[in-house]
């Protein structure tokens, strides 16, 4: 039975709005196949009226077992596990992963590679982000969005594919490095797909941002103070936008981070509308990240060279040496070998903050693996914000929150 | 640290209107419908495949028509689905490969479990097993879709060979220096 959440300011405004007009309270499944609900999330609420006054997210619908997934396999088999946590921003998960086991293992990655993760990164940002945004402009009842942001969606993943080789499950970060370099000319093609893409984002978002329309439905609906921002463990824009100015890019920066200049938005209300204007306001800083990241890319290796008994050897090398070749099926078979201890490691996804907290007991396979994923987190605040609010509010809510259930259940 | 509030102007009486909206979404139409068209008219327009692309796993024979895998079984160990199974064989002696001693009699991979990550082609120590660029499969039942090693090899071809290590270990025996 799900904790019963009283919430004395919203409740007491649903019950004193008319009470002589007080009637029986109804009882309403919104999902998990609502058209409405994004992914797999149940809403049991219950309602007076057109009035919220209790919310109860059921949660579990896709639920994998990641966590005991991993624990099962070396640490490189579970890299296509990560794409589908977010599957929307697969390339961050990779990312968060890769440098988390290595923060175990002590690792330090080659400049080139840091700058190819930074890069991937800020470009899965901008692919998450604009299907959010077009989600929520179908969500809010603006289609013509979800079609522009879904056409530079797809320019995207051309680059994705001819990176990685896919377009969607992308598995491209090895421990202590990636599987492979960048092809020739692909930093061009991502700087081009940079210099196209502002203008058509401006006229993406000019679209939505001065709409009465859009404004009617997003403005002062789903207000979320800084204090319970803080207090419910949101992260990202969603945190951002309630006017925290915390992104773990600039407060603890992780594969060169520090060396690119980018703001951080942030809102002013908490509601809605603040959290549509962060994420369109990040794009723009993310192809800034991009721009700078291209600017100096660095070359050199894009893997760990000391590191033996954890990145493989290249394929030319096992090829035609004895040694290599023992070492490639030891790899293989016994996963890279990472010390003893623990780690916890936070990146800042485009949903939010991805945490790995991994418990090893030395050898290549993860004694304990836990996986704090932002979409659970930032769904933990539903009960409170969708109190007292109109049920095509909830819609509305749901949409400016931007979560994937891939990753909340996980 | 530069953190920038995002700007929330109220609206304007003009824009309470919606007409300024209506104008320029209008606009925006316009202009999208006199640009080249993104989408493909599937099946009959293919889009193009890049170069390293991740699509069906297959094996593959070199350019002296011998089959490359020599079921050492590692893309079987390292498959995360568990979607390949290989049934290890011998060399009859008279054949010209005899001298790699083994070949898979039999290799299986489960197109329904397979969830095209490209490991079994990274670890694999013969660039035996490739994901070529082969994106759609279909078939009416289970037992179609587990590709068996005839189908592999069609699918697989020939690929060319940068090492020919199998034979240059054959010369280095007959000169009497292996290994």
């Amino acid at each position: 039975m799900p904790a019963e959440f009283t919430f004395p300011d919203n409740a007491a405004k649903a019950a004193d709005a008319a009470p002589e007009f007080e009637t029986e309270k109804m009882s309403l499944s919104m999902g998990p196949s609502h058209p409405s609900t994004h992914g797999v999330l149940r809403l049991q609420l219950e309602i007076d009226g057109e009035i919220v006054t209790k919310c109860d997210p059921v949660l579990g619908y896709l639920h994998r077992g990641d966590e005991k997934i991993a624990e099962n396999m070396t640490y490189n088999q579970f890299v296509p596990y990560t794409d589908r946590l977010d599957y929307i921003a697969p390339l961050a998960n990779n990312v968060a992963y890769a440098i988390a086991v290595e923060r175990l293992a002590k690792l330090e990655v080659p400049p080139r590679c840091q700058a190819i993760r930074v890069i991937i990164c800020e470009l899965a940002r901008i692919s998450s982000h604009l299907l959010g945004l077009g989600a929520y402009g179908i969500d809010v009842g603006a289609w013509s969005i979800f079609l522009y942001t879904f056409t530079e969606r797809e320019k995207l993943y051309k680059l994705f594919e001819e990176l990685t080789g896919a377009r969607f499950t992308t598995s491209y970060t090895r421990i202590g490095g990636l599987a492979r370099d960048v092809p020739a000319g692909w930093n061009d093609r991502v700087l081009a797909f940079c210099d196209q893409f502002l203008p058509i984002l401006d006229e993406v978002l000019a679209l939505l941002t001065r709409n009465k329309i859009f404004m009617d439905r997003t403005v002062d609906i789903g207000v979320i103070s800084k204090a319970d921002a803080i207090a419910y463990g949101l992260t990202g824009p969603n945190l951002r936008g309630s006017g925290v100015p915390f992104d773990l890019r600039k407060d603890a920066p992780y594969s060169g981070y520090e060396k690119y200049e980018f703001d951080v938005p942030v809102g002013t209300k908490g509601d809605c509308y603040d959290r549509y204007l962060c994420r369109g306001e990040e794009m723009k800083q993310s192809v800034r990240i991009v721009r700078q990241a291209i600017a100096s890319f660095p070359g050199g290796d894009w893997y760990v060279k000391d590191a033996r008994r954890i990145f493989a050897p290249p394929k030319e090398k096992i090829l035609t040496s004895m040694e290599e070749l023992i070492n490639n099926f030891m790899i293989v078979t016994e996963g890279p070998q990472i010390p003893a201890g623990e780690v916890y490691f936070e990146a800042e996804n485009p949903k939010g903050t991805l945490g790995f907290f991994i418990v090893s007991k030395g050898g290549g396979v993860p004694w304990r693996m836990k996986i704090r994923s932002p979409s659970f987190c930032n769904l933990s605040i539903l009960p409170k914000v969708c109190v007292g609010t109109f049920v095509s509010d909830v819609v509305s809510i749901l949409g400016s929150l931007d979560f994937v259930m891939g990753e909340a259940d996980r | 640290m530069a953190v920038i509030p995002v700007e929330r102007k109220p609206l304007s009486l003009a824009e309470r209107t919606y007409l300024p909206q209506i104008a320029a979404g209008l606009k925006t139409t316009l202009k999208h419908i006199f640009q080249p068209t993104v989408t493909l008219e599937y099946p009959e327009q293919r889009p193009t495949i890049p170069p390293g692309y991740r699509g069906v796993p297959t094996l593959v024979f070199d350019p002296h028509g011998r089959e490359k895998c020599v079921s050492c079984q590692l893309c079987e160990f390292v498959c995360p689905p568990k979607a390949i199974r290989i049934t290890p064989g011998g060399i009859d002696p008279a054949d010209p490969a005899a001298h790699v001693e083994k070949r898979p009699q039999e290799f299986e991979i489960d197109m329904l479990r397979c969830i095209y990550c490209g490991l079994c082609q990274e670890v694999c120590p013969e660039e035996a097993i490739f994901l070529q660029n082969q994106y759609s499969m279909t078939g009416y039942t289970r037992a179609e879709m587990v590709n068996n090693k005839q189908k592999l090899y069609e699918l697989g071809g020939t690929l060319p060979d940068a090492h020919f290590k199998w034979d240059k270990k054959k010369a280095a025996e007959e000169h009497g220096n292996a290994h």
